[in-house]
């Protein structure tokens, strides 16, 4: 099949972010994340653990926005049982990342008096420190990869006390954009490129990053999806598009 | 041997403004529900309307954070989020309170919340939790967070060091349940008891809203044993009110998103603002009923005579 869209590309990112993941709960915080860990689960991941979000954990793999046969129950209290297991991997947004990985999703501004509030550090830090998290970025700009984030909601490995046994459960997988695949495996924990989305230079990267992105030199670029991940994207999982409306499609102005 | 008066159980029935009136300035109040999920709005509403001031706020965020923001009665909030769970998303009141410098805040991990009502349920001074090390949260809280050593060294001989989440304890807590009877016992009907209990647990005055109040038999009938989250020693007061969570939802009922969506944009402007309060806040819950249903089928009327 042809015509690869940029959020298929991106939607089959997010699936590889489960690659080996085995029986864990997969937990995906947007759309093409959540498409992303269906589609794994689809494929090469059948073990994964989903949920509708709310408090249901689903037997089958639905399309987004839809409801499946259920096999378990899942409150938000024992949601933190699960965190604290270790036993997840989430895929969080975020408003600002650093080059060691430090997310913030709380608010802009000084900690008492912001200038723009959002949701507050949420589950972050206890993800962070307790089980593999992820990030998905829509769109991939210095704003978002800045040089130091205003609030530490997700724990970055500049803020690791290796001698301190508690901070053992740390890692940041990877993190996928519009523009390629990253994680944190540059120099001393620093964010480094695995692959470029079809398309997108290096410049470009540089250009949308407040940091220095290790690894662009010799980057590779984003495999195409398969024949059987186009159906089960656009047949299956998303018939609706709704990935087109967090990731602009190929051809248009990012 | 004394021969006793045959004595019934307590009938622990209460106004909302009956509740509200043991509220004195400066408690520390506990709010069940999550976001924008079971809130108890009913006792919310009755409290805003009060005369009570400088109100230190426990809760999972939503609106119920937001309208006593508005009101102007929080002087210091310990969340682990405020969401409103659809968009906007983020509440317009909180955030006002929060960009104007008008709250204090111990903002944590989601965690976090119910590890601190956890250590007060269970009389302890603190419970140890790995979330919250590395982060901000340390810098929100400053001196009032502390960590904790662990007396068993690792198998290589380190010692791990924790967050040690201090007891939420809490004056009052106040929660939403689906249906209860008179003495306090109470269930929910939804997909998720949230925290109500450790609300309770942590509190020393317990007052617990419900859209049905029924007789005893009639509740344990109804539901499952393991959907009886409360019992009679969680709870002081029961109101009754139905409907009482609106706008956010129920085990019987959907969030109101219209509604919330209202209550939203009405924050963007002091006058809009002003007609929302005068409407819809400076009412008692009976009024506040009525006009929500008045205000829906207008809305819808004006829905359906709009041109194609």
């Amino acid at each position: 099949m042809s015509d690869v869209t940029c959020a298929e590309t991106c939607v089959i990112a997010c699936a590889e972010i489960f690659s080996g993941a085995g029986e864990i709960m997969a937990s995906p915080m947007a759309t093409t994340p959540l498409i992303g860990a269906r589609l794994a689960r689809l494929t090469t991941e059948p073990d994964l653990l989903i949920t509708d979000g709310e408090a249901l954990i689903f037997a089958d793999t639905p399309a987004v926005g839809t409801s499946a046969p259920i096999e378990g129950w899942m409150p938000f209290r024992k949601v933190f049982d699960v965190v604290a297991s270790g036993r997840r991997h989430v895929v969080m947004g975020a408003n600002q990342i650093d080059r060691h990985g430090n997310q913030n999703l709380s608010a802009f501004g000084p900690l008492q008096h912001p200038k723009r509030q959002m949701f507050g550090v949420r589950g972050a830090p206890g993800n962070t420190i307790n089980h593999p998290t992820s990030y998905w970025v829509a769109r991939h700009s210095s704003r978002v990869f800045t040089e130091t984030v205003d609030i530490i909601s997700g724990v970055g490995y500049d803020q690791i006390d290796p001698a301190n046994p508690a901070y053992r459960f740390h890692h940041i997988h990877r993190v996928v954009t519009n523009l390629g695949v990253f994680d944190f495996r540059g120099p001393d924990h620093t964010f480094r490129a695995l692959s470029l989305h079809p398309g997108v230079t290096a410049d470009e990267v540089v250009e949308n990053t407040g940091f220095e992105v290790a690894g662009l030199d010799d980057v590779g670029e984003t495999r195409a999806p398969t024949d059987e991940e186009l159906s089960l994207i656009r047949d299956t999982l998303d018939p609706k598009g709704l990935r087109d409306k967090e990731v602009a499609p190929a051809g248009a102005a990012r | 041997m004394t021969t006793g008066t045959r004595r019934t159980q307590t009938d622990k029935t209460s106004t909302l403004d009956e509740a509200i009136g043991e509220i004195r300035d400066g408690m520390t109040i506990g709010i069940g529900g999550w976001g924008s999920r079971r809130k108890p709005l009913a006792l919310v509403r009755a409290l805003a309307r009060s005369d009570v001031r400088d109100l230190t706020v426990v809760t999972y965020g939503g609106p119920d954070l937001g309208l006593l923001c508005a009101a102007g009665k929080v002087r210091k909030a310990y969340y682990g989020f405020v969401s409103l769970d659809s968009p906007p998303f983020y509440d317009p009141w909180f955030a006002h309170a929060r960009t104007s410098g008008a709250i204090e805040v111990r903002e944590m991990d989601e965690g976090m919340v119910k590890c601190g009502l956890e250590a007060a349920a269970a009389r302890l001074p603190f419970l140890p939790i790995r979330a919250g090390l590395g982060s901000a949260v340390l810098d929100f809280w400053g001196d009032e967070l502390r960590t904790v050593d662990s007396p068993y060294p690792s198998a290589d001989g380190r010692t791990e060091t924790l967050v040690a989440m201090p007891a939420l304890e809490l004056d009052v807590a106040l929660v939403h349940l689906d249906i209860a009877d008179v003495h306090g016992n109470a269930a929910y009907t939804g997909v998720d008891p949230y925290f109500d209990d450790l609300f309770c647990g942590a509190a020393q005055r317990r007052f617990l809203e419900a859209d049905r109040v029924v007789e005893t038999t009639e509740l344990v009938e109804s539901v499952s044993p393991q959907r009886m989250l409360l019992n009679r020693m969680n709870v002081d007061r029961v109101i009754h009110a139905p409907n009482g969570a609106h706008f956010t939802f129920a085990g019987d009922y959907r969030r109101d998103e219209a509604f919330q969506r209202h209550y939203a944009q009405s924050a963007a402007d002091p006058e809009s603002w002003a007609t929302f309060r005068d409407h819809f806040l400076d009412v008692d819950e009976e009024t506040y009923q009525e006009r929500v249903v008045e205000w829906t089928r207008e809305r819808t009327e004006q829905k359906e005579g709009a041109p194609a």
